[in-house]
């Protein structure tokens, strides 16, 4: 197990480093990066200045190689536009989506799960078939167009929650979040049920097909034999064995709803990490873009790692191989 | 083929039932099955998978239900339970067991019945069992679904019917998950869940077929030996005609979705009455001179989607003529029944 | 039954039971003609500047502009009609996402089947990078390289390439080591044929059947991905709009009641790849061997 944990930890770093590697050159090698910091207009000697006091005239591996050593030191660098560490302006903006996509996920598993499974269950009651057209739709319409559509419907027709922004916060730890408000609530509703919907298609789906394909199984026959309720059939024997794939699209879509989280945020104005990221891009400031790209790459590789740790746990045929 | 192996003592079944000298039974059957019938409606057509199965059940009797593949065997002891899955339905019959009909019975009054008063083993335990849980927790939901037994009563109730069944360190291997046990071990729990509430009646569907044949022979004896103990009454389903023939004390030998041939399991073996028996008993490799022809029934199963008017066996039977174009009624007689026009003669 | 019917036919006659399937495929064939004609279909050319009158922009549908016919589904705000702005912009989604689609499924296909067929740690190699990428967001990726090329055509058919390639890769790769195992390759190295013969004669055609299915979804998403990105204003530029930018252009006068600029490019989009779903599911399930009766 410890072996597995260490392997796990080295291929980490390796593709960190691949990951800085690849997007420190993609980013800073396209374009002048001192065009950003400095109006066009200034005098060459100022440009002067500014290109050696930033190492723009190094050659670019050397310039790799100091952002390398900065990192091993927790320095991130320097936003370009806003002029603040990039480290802190990061962390300033976690919260916000960290709350977005706990909450779409919240919602897809909550929500998709139970009605996946009682698709499957029932696959020919007219409920099965409303709920199989709903996740078709549900995954195919793009992210974007049906927040356009949520804030048309319940932001200017019926006019019952906000277009955008994040509500009040409250404050745990020094972190403010906004579901502890009830205005922080309203106007995280429709964000997160955006954000949530392709998950919520896809895991609607899938359970409704593990649930099928369990439910015509021996195993179940067996427990019906045994003389168990149809509640305990499904919760005991169909929810465990149908997690097992379940959690695998779950956590490989994490990442996404995470990468997703970059439009939600932009059309609803929630003050996250993805808005940020689009803004860095629009104004190229780099830093930020390289920072945000490594922490992404670091949050998928946890993600996997996690995973893998989750099935141990929840297939017991897995850890006889281990041991 | 020997004789049921059975101590021979007097029987004193669950519920007490004596039974008179020639065996008649003093008590009501323990199961009686009327012109039982299972239909499946398929977009292909419909498949008449059981078709007019009759018999009865004593308690402490066992049963051997004996057929081919799609000869209904299995829809059977699915039906008995009420485990057909659709698209198939109990078209028309009765079962009564312990005076009570099943057929049409309420769904939740049938699920209080099963695992408590009639169990069932499957064929297959590594897909019976749950993979993903523990023995304990397996059994735990078994025992739960009928009777609330504190932690400890529950385990001590666990540990008890898997020893019965055979399992060593059974204590200690409660903990473990299916497949840390081989083949032969899994249906032993299997039959142990079935054993959990003492019913009266255990239906057995092919539970030896996926095991080696080593281990099918104990199971053979340690089930032996359970029924005798315990008195509980077992249907035994399978496609093998000598395994059945060591534990049953009556056969009914199925074909096309009906009973062809019903008795004591002496008679019928010694003296089968139904051309399909016969030739099932001439086929086996025991009956054979070493070196000599493997004998045939001559044909193949009829799809039960297109079976001919009649008799279902006429198109592969030697003996068949015009009279066989109408479906045989059940001659009965001398504990013995046969669905046959022309019915082999009964050697002195 | 009649079953010596080509594989094809029986392949369309399986389709045309599932009704949804076959009014799904119209609906897709339908949006791809009046795409395709566009120029013909369209009233009005939305991207010739000179023909645009600032004084039918906003307008509501069913409005009668300056030039004489009726806008029916109203103008945006440079005053274009509505109607044609959406099949422009159909036909430019259209053509980035398929040809980006049909050369990502090319060099995928090619680069897992080849991978498969160079074997030891060259396989290894290279099935590594393409699991790294895919354990990476699409579209973060894709956002990225189109922030970096900048906007054009070419530079985000690129991106889209590049974001999609992965999955072609993975899937040929999977059924190339599936297929190198059978007899008749070993049959036709040993005669002996040059491995590129076998590989792109033998080995490709029935690594096919998956790919087509991974196809028809990529193809769904690259429109989507093609959308999204144009919508964050990373794609097209202003001048030849794709709906993505369509509607992100309409979503500042949502709030205003404009509706119609941003909705009705949407519901092009979304009928557009709901159907694309549609027909790909149901060719997804007649490939599936698992539900074949």
């Amino acid at each position: 197990m410890l072996g597995f944990a260490i392997q796990r930890v080295l291929q980490a770093l390796v593709v960190m480093l691949v990951m800085s590697l690849l997007v420190f050159v993609g980013v800073f090698a396209i374009g002048n990066p001192i065009d950003v910091l400095i109006a066009p207009d200034v005098t060459q000697e100022i440009r002067a200045q500014t290109i050696a006091q930033y190492g723009f005239d190094r050659p670019l591996y050397e310039q790799y190689a100091a952002f390398l050593g900065r990192v091993l030191h927790g320095d991130l660098g320097r936003s370009f536009v806003f002029n603040m560490p990039v480290t802190s302006l990061i962390f300033s903006r976690l919260p916000a989506t960290l709350e977005l996509t706990l909450a779409a996920v919240f919602f897809a598993t909550v929500l998709g799960v139970p009605l996946g499974m009682y698709a499957g269950y029932r696959p020919d009651s007219a409920a099965a078939r409303v709920i199989m057209a709903a996740s078709v739709i549900g995954f195919s319409v793009p992210t974007f167009w049906i927040g356009l559509v949520l804030i048309l419907t319940f932001a200017v027709t019926l006019g019952w929650l906000p277009a955008g922004g994040r509500g009040e916060t409250a404050t745990i730890f020094g972190v403010g979040w906004s579901f502890l408000t009830l205005d922080g609530l309203r106007h995280l509703i429709l964000p997160a049920l955006n954000l949530s919907l392709f998950k919520l298609a896809l895991m609607t789906r899938l359970a409704r097909a593990g649930t099928r394909e369990v439910m015509l199984s021996d195993t179940v026959k067996f427990a019906r034999a045994a003389g168990e309720s149809e509640w305990t059939v499904l919760r005991q024997h169909v929810l465990r064995l149908i997690s097992i794939p379940l959690v695998t699209v779950f956590g490989l879509e994490l990442g996404s709803t995470l990468a997703f989280a970059v439009v939600t945020e932009t059309i609803f104005s929630w003050p996250g990490l993805g808005k940020l990221i689009i803004d860095s891009i629009s104004s190229l400031d780099r830093p930020v873009m390289v920072a945000y790209l490594m922490l992404v790459a670091f949050v998928f590789i946890m993600i996997n790692f996690t995973m893998d740790l989750i099935y141990v746990g929840l297939d017991p045929r897995l850890r006889k191989a281990r041991s | 083929m020997s004789a049921p192996g059975r101590p021979k003592r007097e029987q004193v079944p669950l519920g007490g039932t004596a039974r008179s000298a020639e065996g008649a039974p003093i008590r009501a059957p323990l199961l009686e099955v009327e012109d039982l019938a299972t239909h499946f409606f398929t977009r292909a057509g419909i498949v008449k998978a059981v078709d007019g199965v009759s018999f009865t059940l004593h308690q402490g009797e066992v049963l051997g239900l004996v057929g081919e593949s799609g000869s209904g065997k299995t829809v059977t002891g699915f039906s008995l339970l009420g485990l057909v899955d659709p698209p198939g339905r109990i078209v028309r019959g009765s079962i009564r067991f312990e005076g009570r009909e099943l057929v049409g019975m309420a769904p939740d009054e049938l699920r209080r019945m099963r695992g408590r008063r009639l169990a069932m083993v499957f064929q297959d335990p590594t897909t019976t069992l749950n993979p993903v849980l523990t023995i304990a927790l397996q059994m735990r939901l078994a025992m739960a679904a009928h009777e609330r037994l504190s932690a400890a009563a529950l385990r001590a109730r666990c540990i008890e019917v898997l020893t019965i069944v055979g399992m060593p360190d059974a204590a200690r291997r409660l903990d473990a998950y299916p497949h840390q046990f081989s083949g032969g071990m899994r249906q032993r729990v299997a039959i142990a869940i079935a054993l959990l509430h003492r019913p009266p009646l255990i239906v057995a569907d092919e539970p030896t077929t996926a095991l080696d044949v080593s281990i099918q022979a104990q199971i053979l004896t340690e089930m032996k030996s359970l029924v005798g103990e315990i008195g509980t009454s077992l249907i035994w389903i399978s496609h093998d005609l000598a395994t059945v023939s060591s534990l049953a004390d009556r056969i009914a030998v199925m074909y096309a979705g009906r009973i062809v041939e019903d008795g004591p399991t002496v008679a019928v073996l010694r003296n089968p009455r139904h051309p399909y028996t016969r030739g099932l008993l001439d086929s086996l490799p025991a009956h054979t001179r070493p070196g000599g022809e493997l004998a045939q029934i001559r044909g193949t199963t009829p799809s039960l989607l297109n079976l001919p008017a009649g008799c279902p066996f006429a198109p592969r039977c030697d003996r068949a003529d015009a009279a066989c174009e109408i479906e045989p009624d059940i001659v009965s007689g001398a504990g013995r029944s046969t669905r046959c026009h022309h019915p082999l003669e009964v050697a002195a | 039954m009649k079953d010596s019917a080509t594989p094809f036919a029986r392949f369309s006659r399986e389709f045309g039971e599932n009704r949804i399937a076959v009014a799904a495929l119209a609906v897709v064939v339908i949006i791809v003609l009046l795409a395709v004609f566009a120029p013909l279909v369209a009233p009005q050319d939305p991207y010739d500047l000179a023909k645009l009158t600032l004084r039918d922009a906003r307008r509501p549908p069913g409005f009668i502009g300056a030039a004489g016919y009726v806008h029916w589904l109203g103008t945006d705000a440079q005053g274009r009609d509505m109607f044609s702005a959406i099949l422009f912009g159909l036909k430019i989604s259209l053509q980035i996402s398929v040809s980006a689609g049909l050369i990502a499924l090319t060099v995928g296909a090619t680069l897992g089947a080849a991978a498969a067929f160079l074997g030891g740690r060259t396989e290894a190699l290279i099935m590594r990078i393409i699991d790294l990428q895919l354990s990476f967001p699409a579209i973060l990726l894709a956002l990225v390289l189109a922030a970096s090329l900048g906007q054009g055509k070419t530079q985000l058919a690129i991106a889209l390439i590049a974001a999609q390639y992965a999955y072609f890769a993975r899937t040929a790769h999977g059924a190339a080591v599936t297929e190198r195992g059978k007899e008749y390759i070993e049959a036709a190295l040993s005669v002996p044929l040059p491995t590129r013969t076998v590989v792109f004669r033998h080995i490709l055609p029935n690594c096919l059947p998956p790919l087509i299915v991974v196809a028809t979804v990529q193809i769904a998403n690259a429109i989507a991905l093609e959308a999204t990105l144009s919508f964050l204003g990373l794609g097209l530029p202003p001048t030849e709009p794709s709906l993505g930018l369509l509607i992100a252009n309409g979503f500042q006068y949502m709030l205003s009641g404009r509706y119609w600029i941003s909705i009705y490019p949407g519901i092009a989009l979304v009928a557009l790849i709901v159907a694309v779903n549609l027909v790909g599911d149901q060719i997804r399930d007649q490939f599936n061997p698992r539900l074949k009766r």
